[in-house]
């Protein structure tokens, strides 16, 4: 029966795994206490950023070094609102990612017209303006920021308390990961995957890079803002240092780390490196000392980051490789249509 | 309506003080193959650059189906049919062989801001892909990962996603560069059974093919057209001879049988 084939081909072990990970973050916070709740919910948002990373990075090809403004935009709209008494998570945080969106089309819309280390450097650059702007917001703290007198609350739920505020976040980034997955598979994310290979040849059969380019940087700025507005709900603060140029890197180390070109792979990296620098900034406050040669091994050494290592561990398909999910429903599909009959 | 698809008019490029194109003007008809031979660094990667819009030309202009292209980008041009294929093997690394074509058939849609429908499961893609792909011989490697594949069946990829485009003219940059015999004469027949379907440029470098499946053949050396017409005219044709082989022996090749 085609039908139980294509359920087993669905249930890979990948996806096994997946919902493993998925079923722990539900499972966690009964019993770690608000400390690591908190901390859980500081990867989430993260992970989330560096999602949007990973649909630049490992999607696009395109290396920016400035997604951190739009994170720190994200969370300095969603701060502002807030102390402006503007509390409805579902007014707010919308509010936020548009904003963001905004900037990643003025940022995407002159940054994009350069190539490869260029756009490196323009992208730090862009970054480096809005940091110094937030910097100077006087009546904002400037340098110091501000603080949130309270979280959002969604609808009638009050989000003060850090266990729900925690299954809030869980649930966007689950419904992040599902939509980016969808892109990144969709028409858009083959043209988009299609420039990353070749861009030259994308543009021989048709595509202008350009719009498709610039439509993944807004995309990924809208997510980088929620995360960024999430942020700032969850410490109660905002301040330019959410948009330092350190962020930026280290939303790349973290895609890097766990697997760019996965998804997944860039939260589960934000979950490494946050607990590598828990850990490790408890001995010394020179913990990059170890993290550096860290993320050094992990290029020299494994082909596609610690998601792969997993993915392999139980013995799964490739991480990232493209592949053909249903064939055999496909060729039914394509068969059954009118018409089709040779 | 002109009798010729793509006309070149007075097309010049230079590099500093190197005239790479040097006053091309050159017409192909409507269902033609037109050979472009020239010996090494004649210019003719120069020329095709400015057909497909990757390179700008200093002067002169670029008429394609009655309409003058020479502003438009690469993309706008392939989406008016005008296809190519590279000299240097150009697909999608990532895709499957499958994946490419169907990516290349995707082209032809008026836009691809489609985010939803998973397009691996979109039979109207995926479909006419299927065909290209057994129409230029990869059958049975449709799922194979493109970077895995052989320069041969690379070469045909090629072929595959430039008819995907629904074109109406080829631009093939040496389809034969570094096929062994067997697949040289593979692709000489695959390429035979185009002509006709769709006006071809051919630049190539294997002369049994450039004279098997031209209806006229120019001669670019040194940035300019030396000489034009049928095979025969070509073959014979004394000049060409000289500038383009040379007083070298193996002129014989350009005599011999074809």
């Amino acid at each position: 029966m085609p039908r139980i084939g294509a359920k087993m081909t669905f249930l890979r072990r990948r996806d096994a795994l997946l919902f493993v990970l998925l079923a722990v973050a539900i499972a966690l916070p009964p019993y770690c206490g608000t400390y690591y709740t908190r901390f859980a919910t500081q990867i989430a948002i993260y992970g989330m950023a560096a999602l949007s990373v990973d649909l630049l990075l490992g999607y696009g090809g395109l290396i920016t070094f400035g997604q951190a403004a739009l994170f720190g935009v994200g969370a300095y709209a969603a701060g502002m609102l807030t102390v402006y008494g503007l509390t409805d998570a579902l007014v707010t945080w919308p509010l936020a990612v548009l904003v963001s969106m905004l900037f990643a089309l003025a940022i995407g819309a002159l940054s994009l017209r350069t190539r490869g280390f260029q756009f490196i450097m323009v992208t730090l650059a862009f970054a480096q303006m809005v940091y110094y702007f937030a910097q100077s917001l006087r009546n904002w703290g400037g340098d110091d920021g501000f603080t949130l007198p309270q979280r959002d609350s969604l609808g009638l739920i009050s989000l003060g308390d850090h266990t729900t505020f925690y299954y809030v976040v869980l649930a966007l980034l689950v419904l992040i990961v599902l939509l980016a997955n969808r892109i990144v598979r969709s028409e858009f994310g083959m043209v988009i995957r299609g420039i990353r290979d070749n861009e030259r040849r994308a543009a021989a059969v048709g595509f202008p890079p350009y719009p498709y380019k610039l439509a993944i940087f807004v995309i990924a700025g809208g997510i980088a803002g929620l995360a960024g507005a999430l942020m700032a709900n969850h410490a109660k603060f905002v301040s330019p240092a959410t948009m330092s140029w350190q962020l930026s890197g280290e939303l790349l180390a973290m895609v890097i780390l766990g697997s760019a070109n996965s998804l997944i792979g860039s939260i589960v990296g934000a979950a490494f490196f946050l607990a590598f620098r828990d850990v490790l900034s408890d001995f010394t406050e020179h913990w990059m000392l170890f993290f550096g040669p860290l993320l050094v091994a992990r290029v020299l050494l494994v082909k596609d980051g610690i998601w792969g290592m997993l993915v392999r561990a139980t013995g799964a398909d490739k991480v990232g490789a493209p592949r053909v999910d249903f064939p055999e429903a496909l060729e039914h599909a394509a068969d059954s249509k009118p018409g089709a009959a040779k | 309506m002109s009798e010729f698809l793509l006309e070149i008019e007075h097309l010049r490029k230079a590099f500093g003080a190197l005239v790479a194109t040097d006053d091309v003007t050159l017409a192909i008809r409507k269902g033609e193959t037109h050979a472009l031979i020239g010996p090494n660094g004649a210019g003719k990667t120069t020329l095709v650059g400015q057909l497909t819009g990757e390179l700008k030309p200093d002067a002169g202009r670029i008429v394609f189906d009655g309409r003058d292209i020479t502003e438009l980008s690469t993309a706008r041009r392939a989406r008016l049919g005008l296809a190519r294929s590279f000299q240097i093997t150009s697909i999608f690394d990532s895709f499957t062989a499958e994946g490419n074509v169907a990516l290349a058939v995707q082209a032809t849609e008026r836009h691809s801001f489609r985010f939803w429908q998973p397009a691996e499961r979109i039979a109207r893609l995926r479909r006419p892909a299927r065909k290209l792909i057994a129409d230029v011989g990869l059958s049975p490697l449709g799922n194979l990962i493109a970077s895995k594949m052989s320069h041969g069946q690379h070469r045909q990829l090629e072929l595959g996603m430039a008819l995907a485009t629904h074109p109406i003219m080829l631009l093939l940059d040496e389809p034969m560069a570094g096929l062994g015999i067997e697949e040289s004469r593979a692709m000489s027949k695959l390429l035979a059974s185009l002509k006709r379907q769709y006006t071809i440029l051919l630049i190539e470098h294997d002369m049994d093919a450039v004279f098997s499946l031209a209806d006229r053949i120019s001669v670019l050396v040194g940035g300019r057209i030396v000489a034009s017409g049928t095979a025969d005219e070509i073959r014979n044709h004394p000049g060409v001879r000289v500038a383009y082989l040379g007083e070298e022996d193996d002129a014989g090749d350009f005599r011999a049988d074809g």
